[in-house]
């Protein structure tokens, strides 16, 4: 993220994966979901379509059969920090190792026409924008970025993604969700600010519904 | 206003709206497995937080333990090193926080949302959460229950609330009788490919109608199971009589706590007029069993039918099918019924009750494993549903057969444990998920019914029930 101007600016090289349905299996495989850390996911990322062999958890990148043919391993999509893709990315499982393998490799962005819900939620507890756009301007976008050289920039506060400068088109994004990655916020620190408002519900809880705490 | 059954547990449940316009929920449940916790423990701890509400939250490892245990199986005694180290580091944070646990040696392990319902820790009107998609499942119970992200399983555990934002209201209406052989997956199956593996997305999907309250609670379990496949991260039915019996049956609630509930639970009803964003009506009597054929929930066909030519499906379809025929290895024209399959798993936390297996052990009796299967596996969801049948001997009938009876857990339904397919087998699966790899590297799913995965063991092939 920089500041150009006044505005917050995310940009750099966009990798283009033309597929729907894209799912958590895909972006981490189960493999991977071992680990007990929260960071180091860089290498599995696409692990199935990035490589050609088997890969293990702790095993690093320089020591795998790299696919030529995937675009992550292709200069400059090597440093890729925004992902174009289709419809319902991230559809699958829960887990966060998805977003965590797409953060650790750099990637900051993900534009698609539609996301899988929970994918969505768990992108901004990581810092990771999804950005929601229309089919045609998907297409659009999928045309503007078949040269290799072409690259993007978003701007956070206007909300809009610019290429070369011009503007190309403008997204929405729930204000809250945005700065939770600009400010990099913790959402338990701000829900415990209504810790009284918790203790209060829970105690009427208690008093209407005690089935619910018999095993308390 | 009338309200649906989900505005009704939303509304039980809203603390308060924050500045974001979004709400804070109280969490009733929390279930906790080793793969999407240990991250959540550490973050808590770094806080210097504890668990707001200790026992709201139950434990078990299921995704990374062996199947093949035998007795007197501790975790140590877990070969693969690094998923010994997951279901250790759940064993340590449970004791180190006092959460309860059913740990590897309990007969009350098992898939975490197999074990809920059947130790009576899931209720009607409960919010429930858990680091796993297939959540949805509690949702059976007139639950409101959703899969979250590890960073949102911290924040329960030291808050009891959730952040979340409002779905929009769905409702599926099943009527009719089904066909012999059709079960629940078949319905839910043809429902995901009817609307899709984004049908669902940002709705809560109520499921209702004459078939629904005809069935039992395990297989409307499996059915909110798949909501997920479907898009939803929340499925709902509302609870009945067929809930009751069964809550009576499996919580710990007294008769009183039991009586003064139900006087709540009878109120978790869609309102008559009340209105839906979005309305599917599905007659059950016009489906055959269901086969997946790709990589994709939403790729499936009639178990008899033609898997779709290119040649007539639609520009943006066409590119994802091409991909899904040439990673699972098929050829032009050919039908589910012309596929020879290597591998057959009975089990997941969709399939893995004990209608499931006694539905298979049916079929089964009396015949053998085709000589062209490697290997077919019965994984029971938890040690009380192995227990239970071990007591009517569906396990004899099974064992007699040539499959392979094994001890619970998630077992083949995703690549962290010994039970994985090799590059390119193909496999009749019960469980939930087609993806690329989700079985193991390079594998080949087809996701069915317990009843014509058992068929497809015994012949080797995919076949009519009737
Ligand atoms: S059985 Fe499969 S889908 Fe269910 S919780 Fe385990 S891994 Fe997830």
């Amino acid at each position: 993220m920089k500041i150009e101007g006044n505005e917050l600016i995310i940009g750099g090289v966009v990798a283009s994966i033309d597929r729907d349905n894209i799912d958590t299996d895909q972006i981490i495989p189960t493999e991977y979901l071992k680990s007990i850390k929260k960071f180091g996911f860089e290498d599995y990322l696409f692990d199935g379509w990035r490589y050609l062999d088997e890969g293990k958890l702790g095993v690093s990148k320089n020591d795998r059969e790299q696919n030529p043919d995937f675009i992550l391993n292709q200069a400059p999509y090597d440093k890729a920090t925004i992902l174009l893709t289709r419809d319902n990315f991230g559809c699958g499982s829960s887990r966060e190792h998805a977003v965590w393998a797409l953060r650790d490799f750099g990637i900051k962005i993900v534009i698609a026409s539609s996301f899988g819900d929970i994918f969505y939620n768990n992108c901004f507890k990581n810092g990771v924008l999804p950005i929601k756009l229309d089919k045609n301007k998907i297409e659009d976008l999928f045309q503007k970025m078949s040269d290799s050289s072409a690259d993007l920039s978003v701007s956070l506060d206007s909300k809009k993604i610019f290429q070369n400068e011009n503007e190309l088109y403008s997204f929405d994004v729930e204000d809250n969700l945005l700065e939770r990655i600009i400010y990099g916020l913790d959402d338990v620190d701000m829900t415990l600010k209504h810790k009284d408002k918790i203790l209060a519900f829970e105690q009427t809880r208690m008093k209407n519904t005690p089935w619910i705490f018999s095993n308390d | 206003m009338p309200k649906t059954l989900y505005d009704k547990l939303w509304e039980e449940h809203h603390i308060t709206t924050l500045d974001s316009s979004e709400s804070l929920l109280y969490i009733d449940r929390q279930y906790l497995h080793e793969v999407t916790s240990p991250q959540a423990f550490e973050g808590l701890s770094k806080k210097g937080l504890s668990p707001w509400r200790l026992n709201a939250n139950i434990a078990t490892p299921d995704h990374n333990v062996p199947t093949e245990r035998g007795e007197s199986f501790k975790t140590e005694n877990i070969k693969d090193e690094i998923s010994k180290i997951q279901v250790t580091e759940l064993d340590k944070n449970c004791n180190k926080f006092g959460i309860k646990q059913f740990d590897i040696t309990s007969i009350n392990q098992g898939i975490v949302h197999v074990i809920g319902p059947e130790l009576g820790y899931t209720l009607p009107g409960m919010t429930i959460v858990c680091g796993d998609s297939h959540t949805s499942t509690h949702g059976a119970f007139g639950c409101l229950a959703m899969g979250i992200g590890t960073s949102e399983v911290e924040h329960v555990l030291a808050t009891q609330t959730l952040k979340v934002s409002k779905l929009k209201n769905m409702r599926v209406k099943f009527s009719g009788e089904p066909q012999e052989g059709v079960t629940s997956k078949d319905i839910v199956l043809f429902l995901i490919r009817t609307i899709g593996t984004a049908g669902g997305n940002g709705h809560a999907i109520e499921f209702a109608g004459s078939y629904i309250e005809s069935i039992s609670m395990e297989a409307r379990m499996t059915i909110c199971n798949m909501s997920i496949e479907a898009g939803a991260k929340v499925g709902l039915i509302a609870p009945d009589a067929t809930t009751f019996n069964y809550v009576k049956d499996h919580s710990q609630l007294s008769e009183e706590e039991f009586e003064d509930a139900m006087s709540h639970w009878t109120s978790l009803v869609s309102d008559n007029d009340a209105s839906f964003d979005k309305e599917i009506a599905i007659d059950v009597s016009l489906i055959k069993p269901q086969v997946t054929w790709g990589t994709s929930p939403e790729m499936v066909v009639d178990f008899d039918q033609e898997i779709p030519n290119l040649d007539f499906v639609d520009g943006e379809n066409k590119r994802n099918f091409e991909l899904a025929k040439k990673y699972m290895g098929i050829e032009e024209n050919q039908k589910v019924t012309d596929l020879k399959f290597d591998r057959v798993f009975i089990g997941s936390c969709t399939n893995s009750r004990i209608e499931d297996l006694r539905d298979a052990a049916k079929v089964v009796d009396g015949k053998k494993v085709s000589e062209d299967i490697i290997e077919a596996i019965v994984v029971p969801g938890s040690g009380l549903v192995k227990e239970q049948a071990e007591s009517e001997g569906l396990h004899i009938i099974f064992e007699e057969a040539g499959f392979m009876w094994r001890d619970p857990g998630c077992s083949m339904c995703l690549g962290m444990n010994p039970d994985q397919l090799k590059p390119y087998e193909r496999c009749a699966s019960t469980s939930n998920r087609n993806f690329e790899g989700r079985q193991g590297n390079l594998g080949r799913t087809h996701l069915m019914s317990p009843l014509m995965a058992a068929l497809t063991a015994v012949n080797g092939r995919v076949v009519d029930p009737s």
